[in-house]
């Protein structure tokens, strides 16, 4: 059985990442300038989706017991740490998943 | 050509262990979600993007709107469009291989070609061709082997999915280590926190989103100043 709903969502999630790689090449071939309001977008909507992005994945921390939101604010606190200290992508990521998972079986 | 496939193979060796270890995380966190392996290898053959395939992960369990899919991967992947607007010169010419080119420019590929060099006596077209082709060969072998992985897994993964939360509060970190202004990157979180608080955690996405660009669009005048309208 084929589930025809995350068929049609994979297909979306590609073809809107591919019309944005290849918009800019399709509208701007050296012809055309680019308009101050794209490159603006373009340049400042990054910093505001990641910020977007890290509340989206704790969307869910429930603030009702310790055990609810504990794990996930230390646990973001190692990685922001971790990260400052060694600015290593995959050790902050590993070391906070790590410290997550010790974190929420030994508060159960 | 043999040499340019070594050279571009060397220049592309940075980029494996990241994306072969987060491509691993990505296949684990799809197997559970139900998801295996031929989603798994379709997901990092044609979407090619890391940070969205995680994304796309929580979007396809939460069953969201395919309105909804589509306007995350548009914020989540705003950024390419400021990639093909400075590599539009340096592909230039690059003839039958541009357009694969252009589908595999992810964040990590741009890092490795931006510069557009190429070394002595290398064509850089196939250079660049190459590059790309080996950084997506290591992200869907990392695709691959986490769907494995997570079927063989028999200890209790519980609290793997907050791998998706570390990689981005560390994008996150790094970009505010680099950002000379921080107000746009707080200006998501208090459009997203806003947000949440209103609509709940089912729907907020899209309203930040809309919140987050209009306000970006007002404020113009005043984070224009900042050096971001180039």
């Amino acid at each position: 059985m084929i589930d025809s709903y995350a068929l049609a969502a994979v297909a979306v999630m590609a073809a809107v990442t591919a019309a944005l790689r290849f918009l800019p090449f399709l509208v701007f071939n050296g012809k055309r300038s680019v308009p101050k309001v794209v490159r603006y977008l373009g340049a400042v909507l990054p910093y505001s989706t990641m910020a977007m992005l890290v509340v989206y994945c704790l969307k869910d921390v429930s603030f009702g017991g310790l055990s609810g939101w504990v794990p996930a604010a230390v646990s973001v606190a190692a990685v922001v740490l971790l990260h400052v200290w060694k600015r290593n992508t995959l050790l902050s990521i590993i070391g906070g998943t790590v410290c997550y998972m010790v974190l929420i079986r030994v508060m159960m | 050509m043999r040499k340019t496939i070594r050279s571009a193979f060397v220049r592309s060796v940075p980029v494996m262990a990241g994306y072969v270890v987060l491509g691993i995380g990505f296949g684990i966190l799809l197997k559970k979600a139900g998801y295996g392996l031929f989603w798994s290898f379709l997901m990092g053959l044609t979407i090619y993007a890391g940070s969205m395939q995680y994304v796309g992960v929580s979007l396809l369990t939460s069953g969201a709107s395919l309105i909804t899919v589509a306007l995350t991967t548009l914020m989540v992947n705003a950024r390419h469009l400021f990639y093909g607007l400075t590599m539009i010169g340096k592909y230039e010419g690059a003839g039958k291989k541009k357009p694969y080119m252009i589908f595999a420019l992810t964040d990590e590929t741009y890092s490795l070609l931006c510069d557009g060099q190429a070394p002595e006596g290398v064509d850089r077209h196939w250079y660049g061709f190459f590059v790309s082709l080996f950084d997506q060969c290591y992200w869907v072998l990392g695709c691959v082997l986490g769907s494995l992985v997570g079927e063989v897994l028999s200890f209790d993964t519980a609290g793997i999915d907050f791998s998706m939360t570390a990689l981005f509060v560390t994008v996150f970190v790094e970009q505010w280590l680099t950002a000379k202004d921080h107000r746009p990157a707080l200006l998501g979180l208090v459009c997203s926190v806003a947000c949440l608080l209103i609509f709940g955690p089912g729907s907020f996405l899209i309203p930040t989103m809309i919140s987050v660009t209009v306000v970006s669009l007002l404020l113009r005048r005043t984070l224009g100043g900042g050096g971001y309208d180039r």
